[in-house]
């Protein structure tokens, strides 16, 4: 008998340690399994890095400004983006910026800015600009990047200046926290109303069901740029910035809940036919348990991949409305707004770079894109 | 079937009363009614009404009526024809919307029929061949079609074409043909021209539909009577087409439900930036104008032309799918 016994040991001692790592699959809640997956999806690993920067930057965009995006400077109109360059006379030095020096064209009466060789200015870290408050309340006057030797209005623009002379680059900078945020505020509304109204749907069923479900084909069937545009149109022009900023999330969280709605009902109704579902409730689970501790934390990572696909979307939708001038209006900045100065071809042909926000949008939105693509493949821990 | 297009049919009305309701609320939005903000604009600019035309204007909109009387005067109006007139552009709107209606109508099928003529071939080529160079091409242009915004697009390609050649690539017709009546010149003028336009206005779009044709024909692809088939010894492209395509791309008519109203969006953006001649840019103006009735009844217009597509998408879905048309019967 000493044999077996041997046998049973060696057969208990040998997969231990693989047993522990398989073990740990068995008892892993829904969501470090959906993060197991996503792991393994490197682009989008990547992306979340991506989106990542983009957060950082809407959080403190005066840390990462240059300069103050609303100063004007009429005489430094349209320059061109000033670029970091590492070679000065043949020889490889430490990244620096031209001076730019503006002649008036005789001609077409139009300002031509040149590089101006003789002055350098070579970027500093962790530098010394404009006053402001981190995060509101904080107040500093350090930001990430800036140049030696630069005046206050001589600052390098980066990425050239607008119309007004204002610094791109640090408008840029501004604009993410707005463009960004309006999308998440947009889509956190969107979530709750689709949610609540998805989750009634698919849980009570009958007449409510028909009757939610009738609204969102209707809502789905309307054009939905014209009915934005004509909602916001009727916004009061005497309105401060922050209404309307509020104001367009409201309206574009109006339509935008009906995909996310669906996407709760359909999932109510596949898990409401689950053993599991069915057990608690023969337990004598309360029907709020059943359905929040329960059928929610099971579905919680399809939410979360349907939320990241629709913030790219209403990103996209903010800037269509503050591109055509009826979103936000400046002196907010967003996105959209910047890209207003590049409405015609007459204003691309002469100033280029004034697309480069659109460049920010694209990023953004593939970023968000790929990202939820990998969260929803990721978030069925049990499929292959 | 005719059961089945008839019980769709029936659902139009009650859709059409709904949207009206819809956009007369839109119109209804802006603080004041528009005569009065009109009368004020009209006297900050010097100029006035006379007292018969105000009276007019307010008995045919019925402004000093309950809000349910006014509505029932528009939608009666509207019925019978009478668009109503354009304040800003003091012509009637039927005039202003007439052939811009029809342009655009030209655009948004343009751009459908383009989107699949593309996006169904690379939804074959890339489910046959997945994992394949070409599969990773498609799914990189596909996420970078769908990041752009339609009128990024089309600044950069204005933009390019005018930078390298010299070209401005705006508007639908050569100037000569701007204001000429209809001929077959300018029928051709127009062909000429909305190609560009429609490219712009289908690539987000095709790459959607690019990837439902993907996603379902990799389904079907896997399924036994594909294997069938092929054990059968039927060549791999005429399989390909013959069985699994035909069941795959039967989705993306229904898409049209949705994707029509998001093309005529689209279209929106894209012809203001390009300065198009449809009723896009004119709705945008009569909102920033405020000249409501005009922009409600382009709103509505989008409305019925959505409702139109939901139409032909449920009916062509129903020739396509005997599921569909057996189930009403």
């Amino acid at each position: 008998m000493a044999a077996p016994a041997d046998a049973t040991v060696d057969d208990v001692v040998v997969p231990v340690a693989a047993v522990d790592k398989g073990a740990a699959v068995y008892v892993a809640p829904a969501w470090k399994m959906t993060w197991w997956r996503f792991r393994k999806h490197k682009l989008a690993v990547v992306c979340l890095w991506v989106f990542g920067l983009i957060a950082l930057i809407a959080l403190a965009p005066e840390f990462f400004a240059t300069s103050d995006p609303d100063a004007t400077a009429a005489r430094n109109a349209y320059i061109p983006p000033q670029t970091l360059r590492i070679v000065h006379e043949g020889r490889l030095t430490w990244p620096f910026a031209y001076g730019v020096e503006g002649q008036r064209n005789a001609r077409t009466l139009r300002m031509e800015w040149a590089n101006d060789t003789e002055t350098r200015y070579p970027l500093r870290f962790f530098v010394q600009g404009f006053e402001y408050e981190l995060f509101g309340f904080i107040p500093s006057r350090t930001h990430l990047i800036g140049f030696a030797g630069a005046a206050q209005t001589d600052i390098p623009r980066l990425l050239g200046s607008d119309r007004l002379g204002r610094d791109q680059w640090s408008r840029l900078m501004y604009g993410t926290r707005i463009s960004l945020s309006i999308g998440l505020v947009a889509v956190a509304i969107s979530t709750i109303l689709g949610i609540v109204l998805g989750g009634i749907s698919g849980y009570f069923g009958g007449w409510v069901d028909n009757v939610i479900q009738r609204l969102i084909e209707l809502l789905q069937a309307l054009p939905p740029i014209p009915i934005w545009l004509a909602l916001s149109a009727s916004l009061p022009r005497t309105w401060p910035v922050t209404w309307v900023y509020f104001a367009i999330t409201v309206i574009l969280a109006l339509l935008g809940w009906t995909r996310l709605a669906r996407e709760v009902r359909g999932r109510f109704l596949s898990l409401r036919e689950e053993d599991f579902v069915t057990a608690a409730r023969l337990v004598g689970a309360s029907r709020a348990r059943v359905i929040f501790s329960h059928m929610v934390p099971s579905f919680t990572s399809h939410i979360i991949a349907a939320t990241t696909l629709a913030i790219p979307l209403m990103i996209l939708n903010e800037t269509f409305l503050s591109f055509l001038g009826l979103g936000l209006r400046p002196p907010a900045i967003s996105w959209g707004v910047m890209l207003q100065e590049a409405q015609n071809l007459q204003s691309v042909v002469n100033a280029p770079w004034l697309m480069i926000p659109g460049l920010f949008v694209i990023i953004t939105v593939l970023a968000l894109n790929i990202l939820g693509d990998g969260l929803r493949d990721a978030a069925d821990p049990y499929s292959t | 079937m005719h059961w089945y297009i008839l019980k769709r049919l029936a659902v139009v009305p009650l859709m059409l009363f709904l949207f009206s309701v819809i956009s007369f609320t839109l119109i209804q939005a802006p603080p004041g009614d528009f005569l009065t903000s009109y009368i004020a604009e009209l006297a900050q600019g010097g100029s006035s009404l006379d007292q018969a035309h105000i009276a007019a204007l307010r008995s045919q909109y019925g402004l000093d009526k309950p809000i349910t009387t006014q509505y029932f005067l528009w939608a009666g109006s509207i019925l019978k024809g009478d668009l109503g007139i354009s304040l800003e552009w003091r012509r009637s709107n039927a005039e202003l919307i007439g052939e811009r209606l029809l342009l655009t109508l030209a655009l948004t099928v343009f751009s459908l029929l383009f989107t699949w003529a593309v996006a169904i071939p690379i939804g074959i080529i890339s489910a046959t061949r997945q994992y394949s160079v070409a599969d990773y091409v498609f799914t990189v242009l596909n996420y970078i079609g769908l990041a752009t915004p339609n009128f990024m697009l089309a600044l950069v390609l204005m933009w390019f074409a005018f930078d390298r050649f010299g070209v401005s690539v705006t508007g639908l017709f050569s100037p000569e043909f701007t204001e000429a009546p209809w001929s077959w010149a300018r029928v051709g003028d127009l062909l000429s021209h909305i190609w560009l336009p429609m490219i712009i206005l289908g690539v987000a779009g095709t790459a959607q539909i690019a990837r439902v044709v993907r996603a379902n024909l990799l389904d079907e692809l896997s399924k036994p009577y594909t294997e069938m088939a092929r054990a059968k010894g039927l060549p791999e492209w005429r399989l390909v087409l013959k069985y699994p395509t035909r069941v795959a791309i039967a989705p993306v008519v229904s898409t049209l439900g949705w994707y029509f109203p998001q093309l005529l969006s689209g279209g929106l953006v894209v012809s203001v930036v390009m300065s198009l001649p449809t009723i896009g840019p004119l709705l945008l103006r009569a909102l920033v104008g405020q000249d409501m009735y005009l922009a409600g009844t382009i709103i509505l217009i989008f409305c019925v032309l959505t409702v139109i597509g939901t139409l032909v998408s449920d009916i062509l879905l129903a020739v396509l799918d005997p599921r569909i048309r057996m189930e009403g019967a």
